[in-house]
Protein backbone atom coordinates (compact mmCIF):
# COMPACT_ATOMS: atom_id res chain seq x y z
CA UNK A 1 0.00 0.00 0.00
CA UNK A 2 2.66 2.46 -1.06
CA UNK A 3 0.51 5.33 -2.31
CA UNK A 4 -2.20 6.03 0.28
CA UNK A 5 -4.47 7.66 -2.25
CA UNK A 6 -4.87 4.60 -4.48
CA UNK A 7 -7.60 1.99 -4.03
CA UNK A 8 -6.09 -1.14 -2.48
CA UNK A 9 -8.08 -3.43 -4.71
CA UNK A 10 -7.95 -1.82 -8.14
CA UNK A 11 -5.49 1.08 -7.96
CA UNK A 12 -8.00 3.75 -8.97
CA UNK A 13 -8.00 6.91 -6.82
CA UNK A 14 -9.31 6.12 -3.33
CA UNK A 15 -12.06 8.15 -1.70
CA UNK A 16 -13.13 5.81 1.14
CA UNK A 17 -10.67 5.30 3.96
CA UNK A 18 -11.23 2.69 6.65
CA UNK A 19 -9.34 2.35 9.88
CA UNK A 20 -9.61 -0.49 12.33
CA UNK A 21 -7.82 -1.07 15.59
CA UNK A 22 -7.55 -4.67 16.82
CA UNK A 23 -5.41 -5.46 19.85
CA UNK A 24 -3.69 -2.09 19.58
CA UNK A 25 -2.68 -2.76 16.00
CA UNK A 26 -3.90 -0.23 13.47
CA UNK A 27 -5.08 -1.52 10.10
CA UNK A 28 -5.91 0.84 7.24
CA UNK A 29 -7.64 0.17 3.96
CA UNK A 30 -8.23 2.67 1.15
CA UNK A 31 -10.88 2.09 -1.48
CA UNK A 32 -12.37 3.80 -4.50
CA UNK A 33 -16.13 4.41 -4.62
CA UNK A 34 -16.79 1.44 -6.87
CA UNK A 35 -14.88 -1.11 -4.80
CA UNK A 36 -16.40 0.23 -1.58
CA UNK A 37 -19.88 -0.37 -3.05
CA UNK A 38 -18.92 -3.76 -4.44
CA UNK A 39 -17.45 -4.90 -1.15
CA UNK A 40 -20.58 -3.87 0.68
CA UNK A 41 -18.71 -1.40 2.85
CA UNK A 42 -21.91 0.58 3.18
CA UNK A 43 -24.03 -2.54 3.73
CA UNK A 44 -24.24 -3.16 7.45
CA UNK A 45 -24.54 -6.90 7.14
CA UNK A 46 -22.16 -7.45 4.30
CA UNK A 47 -18.98 -5.79 5.28
CA UNK A 48 -16.01 -7.32 6.97
CA UNK A 49 -12.90 -5.26 7.34
CA UNK A 50 -10.98 -8.46 7.87
CA UNK A 51 -12.02 -9.71 4.42
CA UNK A 52 -10.83 -6.47 2.88
CA UNK A 53 -7.54 -6.49 4.73
CA UNK A 54 -7.05 -9.97 3.40
CA UNK A 55 -7.32 -8.80 -0.18
CA UNK A 56 -5.34 -5.64 0.42
CA UNK A 57 -2.43 -7.54 1.91
CA UNK A 58 -2.36 -9.78 -1.16
CA UNK A 59 -2.27 -7.00 -3.70
CA UNK A 60 1.48 -7.18 -4.30
CA UNK A 61 2.17 -9.96 -6.82
CA UNK A 62 1.98 -13.53 -5.44
CA UNK A 63 5.37 -14.79 -4.34
CA UNK A 64 4.96 -18.57 -4.46
CA UNK A 65 4.70 -18.87 -8.25
CA UNK A 66 2.15 -21.28 -9.69
CA UNK A 67 1.20 -23.50 -6.72
CA UNK A 68 -1.94 -25.51 -7.20
CA UNK A 69 -4.08 -27.45 -4.74
CA UNK A 70 -3.90 -31.12 -5.67
CA UNK A 71 -7.41 -31.83 -4.57
CA UNK A 72 -9.31 -29.03 -6.23
CA UNK A 73 -6.99 -27.19 -8.62
CA UNK A 74 -7.18 -23.89 -6.75
CA UNK A 75 -4.21 -21.55 -7.29
CA UNK A 76 -2.80 -18.64 -5.37
CA UNK A 77 -4.09 -16.31 -8.06
CA UNK A 78 -7.58 -17.66 -7.41
CA UNK A 79 -7.15 -16.79 -3.75
CA UNK A 80 -6.08 -13.30 -4.63
CA UNK A 81 -9.17 -12.96 -6.79
CA UNK A 82 -11.78 -14.41 -4.42
CA UNK A 83 -10.32 -13.96 -0.96
CA UNK A 84 -11.46 -17.50 -0.13
CA UNK A 85 -10.00 -20.97 -0.62
CA UNK A 86 -11.23 -23.80 -2.83
CA UNK A 87 -11.35 -26.72 -0.41
CA UNK A 88 -10.11 -27.82 3.05
CA UNK A 89 -6.91 -29.26 1.54
CA UNK A 90 -5.96 -25.79 0.29
CA UNK A 91 -5.01 -24.92 3.85
CA UNK A 92 -2.23 -27.51 3.64
CA UNK A 93 -1.20 -26.59 0.10
CA UNK A 94 -1.03 -22.87 0.80
CA UNK A 95 0.22 -23.08 4.36
CA UNK A 96 2.98 -20.66 3.40
CA UNK A 97 0.57 -17.81 2.75
CA UNK A 98 -2.00 -18.76 5.40
CA UNK A 99 0.31 -18.70 8.41
CA UNK A 100 1.56 -15.10 8.07
CA UNK A 101 -2.05 -13.96 7.57
CA UNK A 102 -3.35 -15.42 10.80
CA UNK A 103 -1.52 -13.19 13.24
CA UNK A 104 -3.06 -10.00 11.87
CA UNK A 105 -6.44 -11.54 11.39
CA UNK A 106 -7.08 -13.28 14.68
CA UNK A 107 -6.43 -13.26 18.40
CA UNK A 108 -4.10 -16.24 18.22
CA UNK A 109 -2.83 -18.66 15.62
CA UNK A 110 -3.73 -22.02 17.13
CA UNK A 111 -7.19 -23.46 17.60
CA UNK A 112 -8.29 -23.43 21.23
CA UNK A 113 -11.97 -24.31 20.96
CA UNK A 114 -14.34 -27.18 20.31
CA UNK A 115 -13.06 -30.33 18.62
CA UNK A 116 -15.46 -32.58 16.68
CA UNK A 117 -15.64 -35.89 18.52
CA UNK A 118 -14.27 -37.88 15.63
CA UNK A 119 -11.19 -35.67 15.54
CA UNK A 120 -11.00 -35.80 19.33
CA UNK A 121 -11.02 -39.57 19.23
CA UNK A 122 -8.31 -39.53 16.59
CA UNK A 123 -6.20 -37.19 18.73
CA UNK A 124 -6.66 -39.31 21.86
CA UNK A 125 -5.67 -42.44 19.95
CA UNK A 126 -2.71 -40.65 18.40
CA UNK A 127 -1.47 -39.41 21.78
CA UNK A 128 -1.87 -42.88 23.21
CA UNK A 129 0.05 -44.39 20.31
CA UNK A 130 2.91 -41.96 20.75
CA UNK A 131 3.18 -42.81 24.43
CA UNK A 132 3.04 -46.55 23.76
CA UNK A 133 5.81 -46.33 21.18
CA UNK A 134 8.00 -44.57 23.73
CA UNK A 135 7.18 -47.25 26.29
CA UNK A 136 8.14 -49.92 23.76
CA UNK A 137 11.54 -48.38 23.06
CA UNK A 138 12.09 -48.02 26.79
CA UNK A 139 11.13 -51.61 27.55
CA UNK A 140 13.43 -52.96 24.84
CA UNK A 141 16.33 -50.79 26.05
CA UNK A 142 15.95 -52.03 29.62
CA UNK A 143 15.55 -55.60 28.36
CA UNK A 144 12.03 -55.99 29.83
CA UNK A 145 10.97 -58.23 26.96
CA UNK A 146 7.64 -59.33 28.48
CA UNK A 147 6.58 -55.71 28.94
CA UNK A 148 7.72 -55.00 25.38
CA UNK A 149 5.58 -57.81 24.00
CA UNK A 150 2.51 -56.57 25.89
CA UNK A 151 3.11 -53.00 24.73
CA UNK A 152 3.49 -54.16 21.13
CA UNK A 153 0.11 -55.91 21.35
CA UNK A 154 -1.48 -52.72 22.73
CA UNK A 155 0.06 -50.73 19.87
CA UNK A 156 -1.56 -53.06 17.35
CA UNK A 157 -4.92 -52.61 19.08
CA UNK A 158 -4.64 -48.83 18.92
CA UNK A 159 -3.61 -48.95 15.26
CA UNK A 160 -6.70 -51.00 14.54
CA UNK A 161 -8.93 -48.51 16.38
CA UNK A 162 -7.26 -45.81 14.30
CA UNK A 163 -8.21 -47.40 11.00
CA UNK A 164 -11.75 -47.97 12.27
CA UNK A 165 -12.03 -44.28 13.12
CA UNK A 166 -10.75 -43.31 9.69
CA UNK A 167 -13.19 -45.65 7.93
CA UNK A 168 -16.29 -44.20 9.67
CA UNK B 1 -44.61 -25.55 6.00
CA UNK B 2 -44.66 -22.39 3.92
CA UNK B 3 -43.22 -18.94 4.44
CA UNK B 4 -46.70 -17.65 5.24
CA UNK B 5 -47.19 -20.11 8.06
CA UNK B 6 -43.69 -19.28 9.28
CA UNK B 7 -44.61 -15.60 9.53
CA UNK B 8 -47.82 -16.39 11.38
CA UNK B 9 -46.04 -18.53 13.97
CA UNK B 10 -44.84 -16.88 17.17
CA UNK B 11 -41.09 -16.62 16.95
CA UNK B 12 -38.14 -15.79 19.19
CA UNK B 13 -37.63 -12.65 17.15
CA UNK B 14 -41.10 -11.20 17.23
CA UNK B 15 -42.82 -12.55 20.30
CA UNK B 16 -40.37 -12.76 23.13
CA UNK B 17 -40.08 -9.17 24.23
CA UNK B 18 -40.16 -8.50 27.95
CA UNK B 19 -38.51 -6.08 30.30
CA UNK B 20 -35.49 -8.35 30.09
CA UNK B 21 -35.11 -7.45 26.44
CA UNK B 22 -35.08 -3.72 27.06
CA UNK B 23 -31.65 -2.87 25.73
CA UNK B 24 -30.37 -6.16 24.37
CA UNK B 25 -33.18 -7.32 22.09
CA UNK B 26 -31.67 -10.48 20.81
CA UNK B 27 -28.64 -12.70 20.89
CA UNK B 28 -27.35 -14.67 17.94
CA UNK B 29 -24.66 -17.31 17.57
CA UNK B 30 -23.60 -18.64 14.21
CA UNK B 31 -21.23 -21.51 13.41
CA UNK B 32 -19.54 -22.15 10.08
CA UNK B 33 -18.92 -25.80 9.18
CA UNK B 34 -17.75 -27.63 6.05
CA UNK B 35 -17.72 -31.26 4.98
CA UNK B 36 -14.35 -32.95 4.61
CA UNK B 37 -13.55 -34.19 1.12
CA UNK B 38 -15.56 -31.58 -0.79
CA UNK B 39 -14.67 -28.22 -2.31
CA UNK B 40 -16.13 -25.15 -0.63
CA UNK B 41 -19.40 -23.92 -2.18
CA UNK B 42 -17.85 -21.03 -4.11
CA UNK B 43 -15.44 -23.35 -5.90
CA UNK B 44 -17.40 -26.61 -6.16
CA UNK B 45 -18.97 -27.55 -9.49
CA UNK B 46 -22.81 -27.56 -9.67
CA UNK B 47 -23.02 -31.36 -9.48
CA UNK B 48 -20.90 -31.40 -6.34
CA UNK B 49 -22.92 -28.58 -4.80
CA UNK B 50 -26.07 -30.62 -5.31
CA UNK B 51 -24.42 -33.61 -3.63
CA UNK B 52 -23.36 -31.45 -0.69
CA UNK B 53 -26.82 -29.90 -0.45
CA UNK B 54 -28.54 -33.31 -0.33
CA UNK B 55 -26.16 -34.64 2.29
CA UNK B 56 -26.64 -31.55 4.45
CA UNK B 57 -30.41 -31.45 4.06
CA UNK B 58 -30.66 -35.10 5.07
CA UNK B 59 -28.40 -34.67 8.10
CA UNK B 60 -30.00 -31.47 9.37
CA UNK B 61 -33.58 -32.66 9.05
CA UNK B 62 -32.64 -35.83 10.96
CA UNK B 63 -31.72 -33.88 14.09
CA UNK B 64 -34.35 -33.63 16.86
CA UNK B 65 -34.08 -29.81 16.94
CA UNK B 66 -35.20 -29.51 13.32
CA UNK B 67 -38.07 -31.98 13.48
CA UNK B 68 -40.76 -29.54 12.34
CA UNK B 69 -38.98 -27.24 10.00
CA UNK B 70 -39.14 -25.43 6.69
CA UNK B 71 -36.71 -27.16 4.34
CA UNK B 72 -36.20 -25.36 1.03
CA UNK B 73 -33.68 -24.92 -1.73
CA UNK B 74 -33.16 -21.29 -2.63
CA UNK B 75 -34.60 -21.72 -6.13
CA UNK B 76 -37.99 -22.57 -4.62
CA UNK B 77 -38.33 -19.15 -2.97
CA UNK B 78 -39.68 -16.02 -4.67
CA UNK B 79 -37.81 -12.73 -4.36
CA UNK B 80 -40.35 -11.51 -1.81
CA UNK B 81 -40.05 -14.66 0.27
CA UNK B 82 -36.28 -14.33 0.32
CA UNK B 83 -36.58 -10.72 1.39
CA UNK B 84 -38.81 -11.70 4.28
CA UNK B 85 -36.29 -14.27 5.46
CA UNK B 86 -33.52 -11.65 5.30
CA UNK B 87 -35.65 -9.21 7.30
CA UNK B 88 -36.15 -11.87 9.96
CA UNK B 89 -32.39 -12.51 10.11
CA UNK B 90 -32.96 -16.09 9.00
CA UNK B 91 -30.87 -15.97 5.84
CA UNK B 92 -28.09 -13.66 4.75
CA UNK B 93 -28.28 -11.20 1.91
CA UNK B 94 -25.67 -13.34 0.16
CA UNK B 95 -27.88 -16.42 0.21
CA UNK B 96 -30.92 -14.45 -0.94
CA UNK B 97 -28.97 -13.42 -4.04
CA UNK B 98 -28.06 -16.97 -5.07
CA UNK B 99 -29.65 -18.74 -7.99
CA UNK B 100 -29.46 -22.40 -7.02
CA UNK B 101 -27.48 -25.23 -5.44
CA UNK B 102 -28.10 -23.70 -2.02
CA UNK B 103 -30.82 -23.92 0.59
CA UNK B 104 -31.96 -23.27 4.11
CA UNK B 105 -33.70 -25.18 6.87
CA UNK B 106 -35.56 -23.15 9.50
CA UNK B 107 -37.14 -24.51 12.67
CA UNK B 108 -40.80 -23.68 13.22
CA UNK B 109 -40.15 -21.19 16.05
CA UNK B 110 -37.38 -19.65 13.92
CA UNK B 111 -34.86 -20.06 16.70
CA UNK B 112 -32.70 -22.27 14.45
CA UNK B 113 -31.72 -21.56 10.90
CA UNK B 114 -29.20 -23.58 8.88
CA UNK B 115 -28.01 -22.15 5.57
CA UNK B 116 -26.45 -24.62 3.16
CA UNK B 117 -23.91 -23.80 0.44
CA UNK B 118 -23.80 -20.12 1.20
CA UNK B 119 -20.13 -19.19 1.77
CA UNK B 120 -19.59 -22.45 3.68
CA UNK B 121 -21.36 -25.79 3.39
CA UNK B 122 -23.21 -25.12 6.63
CA UNK B 123 -23.94 -21.89 8.44
CA UNK B 124 -25.82 -22.86 11.59
CA UNK B 125 -27.55 -20.10 13.50
CA UNK B 126 -29.40 -19.82 16.80
CA UNK B 127 -31.48 -16.79 17.82
CA UNK B 128 -32.47 -16.12 21.41
CA UNK B 129 -34.47 -13.20 22.80
CA UNK B 130 -32.65 -10.93 25.21
CA UNK B 131 -29.14 -11.16 26.59
CA UNK B 132 -28.54 -14.88 26.43
CA UNK B 133 -25.14 -15.70 24.94
CA UNK B 134 -24.42 -18.70 27.14
CA UNK B 135 -27.77 -20.30 26.46
CA UNK B 136 -27.46 -19.62 22.75
CA UNK B 137 -24.02 -21.24 22.70
CA UNK B 138 -25.22 -24.32 24.63
CA UNK B 139 -28.15 -24.71 22.27
CA UNK B 140 -26.09 -24.39 19.13
CA UNK B 141 -23.27 -26.63 20.26
CA UNK B 142 -25.86 -29.36 20.91
CA UNK B 143 -27.15 -29.04 17.35
CA UNK B 144 -23.58 -29.01 16.03
CA UNK B 145 -22.75 -32.19 17.96
CA UNK B 146 -25.94 -33.83 16.69
CA UNK B 147 -24.87 -33.03 13.12
CA UNK B 148 -21.43 -34.53 13.75
CA UNK B 149 -23.14 -37.92 14.05
CA UNK B 150 -24.10 -37.75 10.38
CA UNK B 151 -21.43 -35.54 8.81
CA UNK B 152 -17.64 -35.54 8.78
CA UNK B 153 -16.53 -31.94 9.33
CA UNK B 154 -13.34 -30.55 7.80
CA UNK B 155 -11.12 -29.90 10.78
CA UNK B 156 -7.43 -29.32 11.48
CA UNK B 157 -5.93 -29.72 14.96
CA UNK B 158 -3.99 -26.48 14.50
CA UNK B 159 -6.40 -24.34 12.49
CA UNK B 160 -9.66 -25.70 13.91
CA UNK B 161 -12.77 -25.88 11.74
CA UNK B 162 -11.75 -25.19 8.14
CA UNK B 163 -13.82 -22.53 6.40
CA UNK B 164 -13.90 -21.02 2.93
CA UNK B 165 -12.61 -17.71 4.23
CA UNK B 166 -9.64 -17.69 6.64
CA UNK B 167 -11.39 -15.01 8.70
CA UNK B 168 -13.72 -17.73 10.01
CA UNK B 169 -11.12 -20.35 10.93
CA UNK B 170 -10.89 -21.99 14.34
CA UNK B 171 -14.19 -21.86 16.15
CA UNK B 172 -16.03 -20.68 13.05
CA UNK B 173 -18.19 -18.81 15.50
CA UNK B 174 -19.70 -15.37 15.14
CA UNK B 175 -21.57 -14.37 18.29
CA UNK B 176 -23.56 -11.16 18.28
CA UNK B 177 -26.20 -9.19 20.10
CA UNK B 178 -28.77 -6.74 18.79
CA UNK B 179 -28.93 -3.67 21.01
CA UNK B 180 -31.25 -0.69 21.22
CA UNK B 181 -29.15 2.37 22.11
CA UNK B 182 -31.30 5.48 21.62
CA UNK B 183 -29.76 7.58 24.39
CA UNK B 184 -26.22 7.01 23.12
CA UNK B 185 -27.35 8.10 19.66
CA UNK B 186 -29.22 11.16 20.91
CA UNK B 187 -26.27 12.30 23.01
CA UNK B 188 -23.86 11.70 20.08
CA UNK B 189 -21.78 9.14 21.95
CA UNK B 190 -22.03 6.29 19.45
CA UNK B 191 -18.79 7.12 17.66
CA UNK B 192 -16.92 6.99 20.94
CA UNK B 193 -18.58 3.68 21.80
CA UNK B 194 -17.78 2.21 18.39
CA UNK B 195 -14.11 3.14 18.74
CA UNK B 196 -13.87 1.68 22.24
CA UNK B 197 -15.60 -1.52 21.13
CA UNK B 198 -13.24 -1.85 18.16
CA UNK B 199 -10.26 -1.55 20.51
CA UNK B 200 -11.63 -4.57 22.36
CA UNK B 201 -11.71 -6.63 19.19
CA UNK B 202 -15.45 -6.41 18.57
CA UNK B 203 -17.37 -4.95 15.67
CA UNK B 204 -20.40 -2.63 15.72
CA UNK B 205 -22.73 -2.10 12.82
CA UNK B 206 -26.10 -0.49 12.40
CA UNK B 207 -28.80 -2.98 11.61
CA UNK B 208 -31.05 -0.66 9.63
CA UNK B 209 -28.80 1.93 8.12
CA UNK B 210 -25.21 2.94 7.95
CA UNK B 211 -22.36 3.41 10.37
CA UNK B 212 -23.11 5.04 13.69
CA UNK B 213 -26.22 6.79 12.39
CA UNK B 214 -28.22 3.61 12.30
CA UNK B 215 -31.90 4.28 11.95
CA UNK B 216 -33.94 2.88 14.82
CA UNK B 217 -30.80 3.18 16.98
CA UNK B 218 -30.43 -0.57 16.69
CA UNK B 219 -26.93 -1.97 16.47
CA UNK B 220 -25.34 -5.36 16.17
CA UNK B 221 -22.21 -5.99 18.22
CA UNK B 222 -20.22 -9.09 17.34
CA UNK B 223 -16.80 -10.67 17.77
CA UNK B 224 -14.26 -10.03 15.06
CA UNK B 225 -11.83 -12.93 15.50
CA UNK B 226 -12.61 -16.64 15.58
CA UNK B 227 -9.22 -18.34 16.02
CA UNK B 228 -6.94 -18.57 19.05
CA UNK B 229 -9.61 -18.53 21.73
CA UNK B 230 -12.19 -21.03 22.90
CA UNK B 231 -15.87 -20.40 22.24
CA UNK B 232 -16.42 -19.79 25.95
CA UNK B 233 -13.63 -17.22 26.06
CA UNK B 234 -15.03 -15.33 23.07
CA UNK B 235 -18.48 -15.32 24.63
CA UNK B 236 -17.11 -14.14 27.95
CA UNK B 237 -15.31 -11.24 26.27
CA UNK B 238 -18.35 -10.31 24.20
CA UNK B 239 -20.60 -10.49 27.26
CA UNK B 240 -18.47 -8.06 29.19
CA UNK B 241 -18.42 -5.64 26.26
CA UNK B 242 -22.21 -5.87 26.01
CA UNK B 243 -22.58 -5.39 29.75
CA UNK B 244 -20.48 -2.26 29.57
CA UNK B 245 -22.47 -0.87 26.65
CA UNK B 246 -25.72 -1.51 28.55
CA UNK B 247 -24.34 0.51 31.47
CA UNK B 248 -23.32 3.34 29.16
CA UNK B 249 -26.79 3.42 27.62
CA UNK B 250 -28.47 3.48 31.03
CA UNK B 251 -26.18 6.30 32.17
CA UNK B 252 -26.86 8.24 29.01
CA UNK B 253 -30.61 7.89 29.63
CA UNK B 254 -30.27 9.17 33.18
CA UNK B 255 -28.21 12.12 31.99
CA UNK B 256 -30.74 13.02 29.32
CA UNK B 257 -33.54 12.98 31.86
CA UNK B 258 -31.55 14.99 34.40
CA UNK B 259 -30.32 17.56 31.93
CA UNK B 260 -33.61 18.17 30.14
CA UNK B 261 -36.41 15.67 30.60
CA UNK B 262 -38.79 17.93 28.74
CA UNK B 263 -36.75 17.65 25.55
CA UNK B 264 -36.81 13.88 25.64
CA UNK B 265 -40.49 13.65 26.46
CA UNK B 266 -41.18 16.08 23.64
CA UNK B 267 -39.42 13.74 21.20
CA UNK B 268 -41.42 10.78 22.46
CA UNK B 269 -44.68 12.69 22.39
CA UNK B 270 -44.11 13.91 18.85
CA UNK B 271 -43.17 10.43 17.69
CA UNK B 272 -46.46 9.17 19.09
CA UNK B 273 -48.36 11.90 17.32
CA UNK B 274 -46.75 11.21 13.97
CA UNK B 275 -47.25 7.47 14.20
CA UNK B 276 -50.94 8.00 14.92
CA UNK B 277 -51.53 10.48 12.14
CA UNK B 278 -49.06 10.46 9.29
CA UNK B 279 -49.84 9.21 5.79
CA UNK B 280 -46.37 8.79 4.40
CA UNK B 281 -43.61 7.09 6.33
CA UNK B 282 -40.28 5.97 4.95
CA UNK B 283 -38.65 2.90 6.42
CA UNK B 284 -35.94 4.84 8.20
CA UNK B 285 -38.31 7.45 9.61
CA UNK B 286 -40.59 4.69 10.91
CA UNK B 287 -37.61 2.98 12.58
CA UNK B 288 -36.61 6.19 14.33
CA UNK B 289 -40.13 6.90 15.55
CA UNK B 290 -40.60 3.35 16.78
CA UNK B 291 -37.25 3.59 18.53
CA UNK B 292 -38.49 6.60 20.51
CA UNK B 293 -41.68 4.80 21.50
CA UNK B 294 -39.62 1.82 22.61
CA UNK B 295 -37.52 4.13 24.75
CA UNK B 296 -40.82 5.44 26.10
CA UNK B 297 -41.77 1.90 27.15
CA UNK B 298 -38.43 1.55 28.97
CA UNK B 299 -39.10 4.84 30.76
CA UNK B 300 -42.60 3.71 31.76
CA UNK B 301 -44.28 6.30 29.54
CA UNK B 302 -46.07 3.34 28.01
CA UNK B 303 -46.90 0.02 29.68
CA UNK B 304 -44.26 -2.71 29.52
CA UNK B 305 -46.60 -5.07 27.72
CA UNK B 306 -46.44 -2.86 24.63
CA UNK B 307 -42.75 -3.49 24.01
CA UNK B 308 -43.48 -6.62 21.99
CA UNK B 309 -45.80 -4.64 19.70
CA UNK B 310 -42.92 -2.31 18.87
CA UNK B 311 -40.49 -5.16 18.31
CA UNK B 312 -42.92 -6.82 15.95
CA UNK B 313 -43.46 -3.57 14.10
CA UNK B 314 -39.71 -3.12 13.59
CA UNK B 315 -39.88 -6.24 11.47
CA UNK B 316 -43.31 -5.78 9.93
CA UNK B 317 -42.63 -2.24 8.76
CA UNK B 318 -39.81 -3.58 6.57
CA UNK B 319 -40.51 -3.58 2.81
CA UNK B 320 -40.69 -7.38 2.37
CA UNK B 321 -43.13 -7.88 5.23
CA UNK B 322 -45.30 -4.95 4.19
CA UNK B 323 -45.69 -6.26 0.67
CA UNK B 324 -46.39 -9.77 1.91
CA UNK B 325 -49.14 -8.44 4.18
CA UNK B 326 -50.69 -6.60 1.25
CA UNK B 327 -50.22 -9.63 -0.99
CA UNK B 328 -48.51 -7.73 -3.75
CA UNK B 329 -45.42 -5.91 -4.93
CA UNK B 330 -45.28 -2.17 -4.50
CA UNK B 331 -43.01 0.71 -5.39
CA UNK B 332 -41.23 2.45 -2.49
CA UNK B 333 -43.58 5.43 -2.71
CA UNK B 334 -46.63 3.19 -2.35
CA UNK B 335 -44.92 1.28 0.44
CA UNK B 336 -44.55 4.52 2.39
CA UNK B 337 -48.31 4.93 2.20
CA UNK B 338 -48.91 1.33 3.31
CA UNK B 339 -46.42 1.63 6.12
CA UNK B 340 -48.06 4.76 7.47
CA UNK B 341 -51.48 3.13 7.22
CA UNK B 342 -50.31 0.05 9.10
CA UNK B 343 -48.75 2.12 11.85
CA UNK B 344 -51.79 4.38 12.14
CA UNK B 345 -53.99 1.40 12.76
CA UNK B 346 -51.57 -0.10 15.32
CA UNK B 347 -51.23 3.16 17.18
CA UNK B 348 -54.94 3.90 17.18
CA UNK B 349 -55.17 1.27 19.93
CA UNK B 350 -51.94 2.15 21.65
CA UNK B 351 -52.29 3.62 25.16
CA UNK B 352 -51.63 7.34 25.39
CA UNK B 353 -48.24 8.32 26.84
CA UNK B 354 -48.09 8.85 30.59
CA UNK B 355 -45.49 11.51 31.27
CA UNK B 356 -45.81 11.42 35.03
CA UNK B 357 -43.49 8.50 35.61
CA UNK B 358 -40.96 8.42 38.47
CA UNK B 359 -37.74 8.79 36.58
CA UNK B 360 -37.35 5.02 36.76
CA UNK B 361 -35.11 4.35 33.81
CA UNK B 362 -33.33 1.42 35.39
CA UNK B 363 -34.71 -1.84 33.95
Amino acid sequence: MANPLKCDLCSKPATVHLTQIVNNKVHKVDLCEACAQAKGVTDPSGFSLADLLLKASLNPEPTAGGMRCERCGFTQLDFKKHGRFGCPVCYETFRGIVEPMLENMHNGTAHAGKIPHRALERKTLYDRLTKLELDLTDAIKSERYEDAARTRDEINQVKQAFSQNAAR
Amino acid sequence: MTISSLIDTPSELTDSASNKTAIVLMTRVRLARNLAGYSFPGWAKPAQRDEILSACRAAVSATPQMKRSLNVSIGELSDLERQILVERHLISRELSGMKGGAGVIISKDQAFSVMMNEEDHLRIQVLRAGFNLKKAWNTITDLDSALEEHLDFAFSPTLGYLTACPTNLGTGMRASAMMHLPALVISSQMEKVVRAVNQLGMVVRGLFGEGSDASGSIFQISNQTTLGESEEEIIKRLSSVLQSIVEHELNAREKLLEADAGKLLDKIGRAFGILQNSHLLSSSEAMNLLSLIRLGVDLSTFPDSNRCVIDRLFIEAQPGHLQHAQKGEFEPGQRDVLRAARLRSEFANFPRPDFNFNNDSKN
